[in-house]
């Protein structure tokens, strides 16, 4: 028998599939094997990147209380005191109450910004985890999709404990604060979703700082978020329309406070950021399949 | 058949028994020579797993695999050996399901992969070139993220990494952060994770690239052990005996062609001389020497090398003393044995390994 020259040695082999234990059923045994449910797949992506999140939550979970800690205590009552002291608030609100449904909507932005940018490269480059799971039943569509579900769990915590901190502050005049955690999400994600597609396309991280200097930082100044934008020029305010903070920001602004400062009506704005969501998720399937599938 | 086959596999994966447990600690020679004795066949009969036609793969302009043919038949250890560029890696992302092919025809369980990807995926292991492991999480903890990406339960999946980590000898380390793991650890979790399905097709790109000795034999001798339980190897190396130590069959490939196929023996009867007498010179260009070797007794050809001449010969000890009869005195005189090298060097006029 051929197997008496094969030299061997002390030690385990993982067993094949005919033998009967419950290790080896189902998927485990040779053969054609039942295929995966949609279902199954986006969980198992989404449980990856839990099990990353159960690694690193101490650390993200400090700068999710201590930002808009920082953003109430320097916007919201060091600012806030001297506007309403001078102005009498902006527009019929405190400025606590004008700014902070817009700061909801501001970090949503930087928590997706985070999360879709130097964390994705690192799954493409460096510990390859795209690559690795392609490599089993799931496919791209998966891999994309179980991720952006994880990161709407981010911008959910991110959302919610700010609301809280916020409320606790007094930064809410009432209960339509809690409209601000999806309006967060889903501003969130119009950001996400369409940088996944941007990451998706660079080879370097060194794109990242133009999109951090040149979009992130001048939108978080001139979307409405702590003056109204018709305090811009009149040629500067056509672009906060087309930028996904604005319409975040009068959603959230008008949720919680029922002041807005334009007549576009909310579901123009719902629309305007799921617009983002659904281009930004057509294109990054194609840039995911082009980088990942070669 | 599928019962036929069943019975097969239980038989075979019997444990070895103690006289055959003897042999254990034979070195890299005896081993060369134990597989001489037990491969060269492949499996007849058999179903083909993997089938390509015209296989081809090209990155933008360049042709990185070259239209190539193979078969490779359920239960067999399949190689392809070639030096780096040659297009292993590429074809191996093909077979694996990961890399679309460019043309030419490929059937994987005989279904096509860009058709059937992920069903293929699910059942052959894949144990790329580049480990790709999440060196933040625990050993275990990327074992059991895997396995819920075949659709295993968390139950089997647990069960399986503790049978793996048993087989990848990291057991104690189950629960450390991979991070700061040796390579060698690190290359035997991604062959323990590439396991995790129980796949009946494993595809192992350069598997022990990074591995000590000790623990490539070890590995060799797991991959035999799985071989003898009817999963399917396809493994690439730029190591001669470790084609030679494992694989039935296999091809060499240069510059993504198939240069020639046949289990090594044969390559090496066919391509090779049964012995070799290597000869160095004390000089800066070996070139000056080859005449001086020409038509020794038993010799048919002299490969030229940088730093060394090889004599290609049916009697290494005779073509020596003719040589040592007519005077030359080389620095130093080695005769041994043909390996796949040769039948490399004689294919490509290049060494496999630089
Ligand atoms: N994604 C890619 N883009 C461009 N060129 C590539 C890509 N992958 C491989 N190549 C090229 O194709 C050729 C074959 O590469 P491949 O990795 O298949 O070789 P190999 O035989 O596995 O080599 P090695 O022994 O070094 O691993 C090389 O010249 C390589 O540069
Ligand atoms: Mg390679």
């Amino acid at each position: 028998m051929r197997s008496a020259a094969i030299r061997p040695t002390d030690g385990p082999t993982p067993s094949t599939g005919h033998t009967s234990s419950t290790g080896r059923t189902g998927r485990s045994v040779h053969g054609i094997r039942e295929p995966l449910s949609p279902a199954e797949r986006i969980r198992a992506v989404v449980g990856y990147f839990l099990t990353v999140y159960r690694r690193t939550w101490r650390g993200s979970i400090i700068g999710r209380f201590a930002t808009p800690l920082f953003f109430l205590l320097a916007m919201g009552l060091g600012l806030g005191s001297l506007v309403d002291a001078k102005a009498g608030g902006v527009g019929g609100l405190s400025y606590l109450h004008f700014v902070v449904p817009a700061i909801v909507a501001t970090q949503a932005m930087w928590v997706a910004m985070g999360e879709s940018t130097y964390q994705v490269m690192g799954y493409f480059k460096w510990n390859k985890m795209y690559a690795a799971m392609l490599a089993t039943p799931l496919r791209v569509g998966d891999v994309l999709f179980g991720h952006l579900l994880t990161v709407v769990f981010h911008l959910a915590t991110a959302t919610t404990i700010f609301v809280g901190v916020a409320a606790l502050f007094g930064g809410f005049p009432g209960w339509g604060a809690l409209w601000c955690i999806p309006v967060g999400v889903v501003t969130g994600l119009a950001f996400a979703v369409p940088v996944f597609a941007y990451t998706a396309s660079q080879e370097t991280e060194d794109g990242f700082n133009v999109l951090f200097r040149l979009v992130v930082s001048p939108l978080m100044l001139f979307s409405g978020t702590f003056f109204p934008i018709d305090q811009l020029p009149v040629w500067l305010q056509p672009i906060a329309w087309a930028t996904p903070l604005w319409h975040g920001v009068e959603l959230a602004r008008g949720a919680a406070t029922g002041v807005v400062s334009s007549p576009v009506p909310a579901w123009v704005h719902v629309a305007a950021l799921l617009s983002f969501v659904g281009v930004g998720g057509w294109l990054a399937l194609r840039l995911f399949t082009r980088r990942l599938v070669a | 058949m599928s019962v036929a086959l069943a019975s097969i596999l239980r038989v075979s994966s019997v444990e070895p028994d103690q006289s055959a447990r003897g042999s254990a600690a034979a070195g890299d020679a005896a081993s060369v020579c134990g597989v001489a004795a037990a491969g060269g066949v492949a499996p007849a009969g058999g179903d083909v797993l993997v089938s390509a036609r015209g296989l081809t793969k090209t990155f933008g302009g360049f042709t990185a695999v070259d239209g190539i043919d193979v078969a490779v038949r359920r239960g067999e250890a399949f190689g392809f050996l070639g030096p780096n560029g040659a297009g292993k890696s590429s074809t191996m992302r093909m077979i694996a399901g990961v890399s679309p092919a460019t043309s030419g025809e490929l059937r994987v369980f005989g279904q096509d992969p860009a058709s059937h990807g992920p069903a293929i995926r699910a059942r052959l292991g894949n144990c790329p070139q580049a480990d790709m492991l999440d060196e933040e999480l625990t050993v275990q903890e990327n074992l059991w993220i895997y396995g819920r990406y075949f659709g295993l339960t968390k139950a089997q999946t647990r069960e399986r990494a503790t049978e793996l980590l048993e087989f990848a000898q990291l057991t104690d380390r189950r629960a450390d952060k991979v991070e700061p793991l040796s390579g060698g650890m690190k290359r035997r979790l991604t062959i323990a994770r590439s396991l995790i399905n129980n796949p009946e097709l494993l595809l192992l790109d350069e598997p022990t690239t990074g591995l000590d000795p000790q623990a490539r034999h070890i590995l060799w001798d797991r991959l035999f052990r799985l071989k003898r339980q009817g999963v399917t190897l396809i493994i690439t190396t730029h190591y001669m005996d470790e084609a030679e130590q494992l694989c039935d069959r296999l091809v060499v490939m240069d510059r993504g062609r198939i240069a020639a196929e046949g289990s090594p023996r044969d390559l090496i009867a066919r391509y090779s001389t049964r012995e070799v007498v290597e000869l160095r010179f004390d000089t800066d260009d070996h070139a000056d020497h080859v005449d001086a070797v020409q038509g020794l007794v038993g010799a048919s050809r002299v490969e030229l090398l940088p730093d060394r001449l090889l004599v290609y010969t049916d009697d290494g000890d005779a073509t020596s003393a003719d040589l040592h009869a007519r005077g030359v005195v080389p620095l130093s005189t080695l005769v041994r044995r043909s390996t796949l090298e040769d039948v490399f060097l004689h294919l490509t006029g290049r060494t496999l390994v630089d």
